[in-house]
């Protein structure tokens, strides 16, 4: 089913996806009236299925703060931010974040978000995660525990580091859930979300892989950033998530057999003229119009790295295992994409690049995140000696509409373009540049 | 016995030589010797040390190093450190370094572990974690076997097995030379004028880069010549300085603070030398003594956790207090996230205990330092005449 709403083409998974959003929160904003408890966690090593163990809800801050740069109020609050004290070098996710909690944590419905009852730092993949909880627990003043992931420096999850997330699993997380929301640890629950985030990711991995055929029938960057909704935040291990992804599945199906390439906010998509692999995340900020400067020009990613920011499901069939669950949790943790280290995240994209016949390699460079961005233009030439296609550079911000130039971004992808259309015809890339 | 002005103006010689002329000098001395570099802010040298190694610091290109190659790897908003590290790996400066250690600080440096493998695929490189979970049993189980899997690593490098005996001694030695640091500090804070600060950085700079018994002969023989010299005592106000544990401002930005009237009383200036707050027994299990020590006995820096959020900003306030400083001077280099993630925390524990503070962002090759020397002044002048003492 298709409708039309606000000018924007709706399917049925996106209106599921957003009633689920809805409620969630819904629910976050009704805790004085529910007595329901909420942990605030990041997307990355997000532990939902052990979460709803113990009744909570999951509040994710760098959801909090795209909503609010899609919404366009992210730029005041960073202001905000740095009026407060806050560097101008930092994380504008931090920022928006802490920008908001200033004007009261106010939700996309309108309602101050409760003050989390328990901060659950779970530190996979990126730095800044550890300074910004301390910056939270520094202004909420409640209870706070760490889950520490050790990075793959040498490509390999080793026993000593799943021993390790296993054993603060056991010791310091379990035990702090369990007396911060009062209900005992059943791990055969945890067990039965686990099996259900198992059959969410079956037809994720369908989802993204249906990229593969020409014309893809999705866009794995900017239409990606919603698929991954569901299984990235608050919903894996629930039969919503098995639902959304079923319906989901099923829409692609049918784009398929139509031979129908993506669905954009104004409706299909016309000829698919380049396929690109993206890296990098996208700006939330200017959203629609970043994502019109590719569609426009018959452009579609078929595979991101974005995709994978939140747990790797393809690369390594890796998948939530109800016989294994909390060394399943520790290796979903250790195995999140910027958890991996450089060498693996260029072998990654190379392959992605070949498996889904990619005409180019494209980066997305956040000025706010390091843990992408350091190093990305040493992948962007590993993967041009190694695959032969055009690569290009572009740089945004995650939510500061300050360091989105629109003029500067599309001229760049325009140049792109021309650029892989002389490198099909035989020509030297660099010339078109 | 040499003078102060001998001592340091071979220490500065040190510190700017980006040939590393003095490692390439004893790593030539004997065919079987080996070289391995590390990053800030922490690693544990002991094992370097025990398998007969140099442990090398290295903290960039400073303000002496054009950078070429560097910046093609780096867009415009990352730190300075990692674009000179790279130039001095691309224009072979490091060619004699035989593995390279990159410890947990942030995400530039944890990236540049992974650059460094696909740069030079011969070399030894580890990413050195650490854990952030400080329970013995868990964090510190975690932790000693990460040292036994690095100890495996050094001993492919050497081409021997690293007995425990060899550890021992090693951490016998770096207790010595962490004695010896802590007490130049305390020397520094004590009597200023007599140890400006920046004679003591490139003292400790010195220690980077030369064996460790040298550099503590080295700590030795400054102290003894300090104290045989007379230097005037300035009525400058006392100030610590934070943030500057990674990429290292240039020489002139500390003469610049000292000038401007501020003795610099202490500092987070290459935390390797000080990261172990107490000597790590010598006796029992060597592996498990260190891991031990940095559980329980390592020093707060923005790299780290802090579990317990009303300590948070504790150690400066504490550290303010140890060293009647007057204030404190936030000098984070530009792009750095664990210092400028860090300072509205510590901020705002200073704040609580009326510690005044000032702020300000700094790089390798920062050359412009009238500002500095203008907001310095400025701190110190206020300080003098404000504060209740």
């Amino acid at each position: 089913m298709t409708t039309a709403h606000d000018d924007i083409i709706k399917e049925s998974s996106m209106l599921k996806q957003k009633q689920m959003i809805a409620r969630n929160y819904d629910g976050l904003t009704s805790t004085a009236q529910t007595g329901k408890k909420v942990a605030a966690t990041y997307v990355p090593g997000n532990l939902n299925e052990l979460i709803m163990c113990f009744d909570m809800l999951n509040n994710l801050p760098e959801i909090n703060a795209i909503q609010n740069g899609m919404r366009k109020k992210s730029g005041a609050l960073i202001q905000d931010a740095e009026k407060m004290g806050h560097s101008e070098d930092v994380c504008t996710y931090v920022k928006a974040d802490i920008g908001n909690m200033a004007k009261g944590s106010i939700a996309p419905n309108g309602k101050p978000m409760p003050v989390p009852d328990l901060l659950l730092l779970s530190y996979t993949g990126c730095f800044t995660f550890m300074k910004w909880f301390e910056l939270l627990r520094d202004q909420y003043g409640c209870r706070t525990t760490m889950l520490h992931v050790p990075y793959e420096g040498d490509g390999k999850i080793t026993k000593n580091m799943r021993d390790y997330v296993v054993k603060q699993l056991k010791e310091e997380v379990i035990p702090t859930l369990e007396d911060v929301s009062g209900v005992k640890f059943d791990i055969d629950r945890l067990r039965e979300n686990l099996r259900n985030s198992a059959k969410a990711e079956d037809d994720f991995v369908w989802i993204l892989n249906s990229a593969k055929n020409k014309p893809s029938p999705i866009d794995a960057y900017f239409g990606g950033v919603y698929y991954v909704g569901p299984i990235f935040t608050a919903f894996r291990g629930t039969q919503d998530a098995i639902d959304y992804y079923k319906i989901l599945r099923g829409e692609i199906e049918q784009r398929i057999k139509e031979g129908k390439g993506p669905i954009t906010p104004e409706g299909d998509m016309g000829k698919e003229k380049y396929r690109l692999v993206v890296e990098g995340p996208p700006n939330w900020t200017s959203f629609r119009e970043f994502w019109k400067m590719f569609y426009d020009e018959g452009a579609v990613v078929v595979s991101s790295t974005y995709t994978k920011v939140g747990g790797v499901y393809d690369y390594d069939n890796f998948r939530h295992d109800p016989d294994r669950p909390l060394e399943s949790i520790a290796e979903y943790c250790l195995g999140c994409y910027t958890n991996r280290n450089l060498p693996m995240r260029v072998d990654m994209i190379e392959q992605a690049m070949e498996e889904f016949q990619a005409d180019g390699f494209l980066v997305n460079s956040i000025k706010s995140c390091n843990s992408f961005s350091a190093g990305q233009l040493m992948i962007m030439r590993e993967i041009e000696n190694r695959t032969g296609k055009p690569a290009a550079f572009i740089e945004t911000d995650l939510v500061d509409p300050r360091y989105f130039s629109p003029a500067n971004v599309k001229n760049r992808l325009e140049s792109y373009f021309q650029m892989i259309d002389q490198k099909r015809q035989g020509g030297n890339p660099s010339q078109a540049a | 016995m040499k003078n102060t002005t001998e001592i340091i103006e071979y220490c500065q010689h040190l510190a700017e030589d980006t040939e590393f002329k003095s490692a390439r000098e004893w790593k030539a001395a004997d065919p079987a010797r080996k070289v391995v570099g590390y990053m800030p802010v922490y690693v544990p040298r002991e094992l370097i040390h025990a398998a007969g190694m140099l442990p090398l610091g290295i903290l960039g290109g400073g303000d002496n190093l054009e950078v070429i190659h560097g910046d093609a790897y780096y867009q415009s908003y990352i730190c300075r450190i990692p674009r000179s590290t790279i130039e001095l790996a691309v224009t072979k400066r490091l060619d004699f370094v035989d593995g390279m250690l990159f410890p947990s600080i942030c995400d530039v440096i944890r990236n540049l572990s992974g650059m460094w493998k696909l740069l030079l695929p011969h070399v030894y490189v580890r990413y050195f974690d650490v854990p952030q979970n400080f329970m013995s049993d868990v964090g510190g189980t975690y932790y000693a076997q990460e040292l036994r899997e690095l100890k495996e690593g050094l001993e492919g490098i050497v081409g021997r097995e690293i007995s425990d005996d060899d550890i021992r001694r090693s951490i016998a030695v770096y207790n010595e030379n962490r004695r010896l640091v802590n007490a130049v500090y305390d020397l520094r804070a004590r009597t200023p004028w007599k140890a400006p600060s920046w004679e003591v950085y490139v003292l400790m700079r010195a220690g980077m880069v030369l064996p460790v018994e040298d550099h503590s002969q080295l700590m030795i023989d400054y102290m003894g010549a300090v104290e045989h010299e007379d230097r005037p005592m300035k009525d400058n106000c006392r100030v610590i300085l934070q943030g500057s544990f990674c990429e290292q401002p240039p020489l002139n930005l500390i003469k610049s603070i000292e000038l401007a009237g501020c003795y610099i009383v202490d500092d987070d200036y290459m935390l390797v030398t000080r990261w172990l707050l107490e000597d790590v027994p010598s006796e029992g299990d060597p592996i498990e003594n260190l891991a031990e020590s940095f559980i329980k006995h390592s020093c707060e820096t923005a790299a780290k956790y802090e579990p317990d959020g009303a300590k948070k900003g504790k150690y400066l306030v504490d550290l303010t207090k140890s060293r009647a400083a007057e204030g404190v001077i936030f000098a984070a280099p530009s792009f750095c996230d664990p210092a400028l993630l860090d300072r509205p925390m510590l901020a705002g524990a200073l704040s609580r205990e009326d510690i005044p503070y000032i702020s300000f962002k700094y790089a390798e090759n920062s050359g412009q330092m009238q500002p500095i020397r203008e907001q310095a002044g400025t701190f110190a002048d206020t300080i003098k005449l404000w504060s209740d003492a």
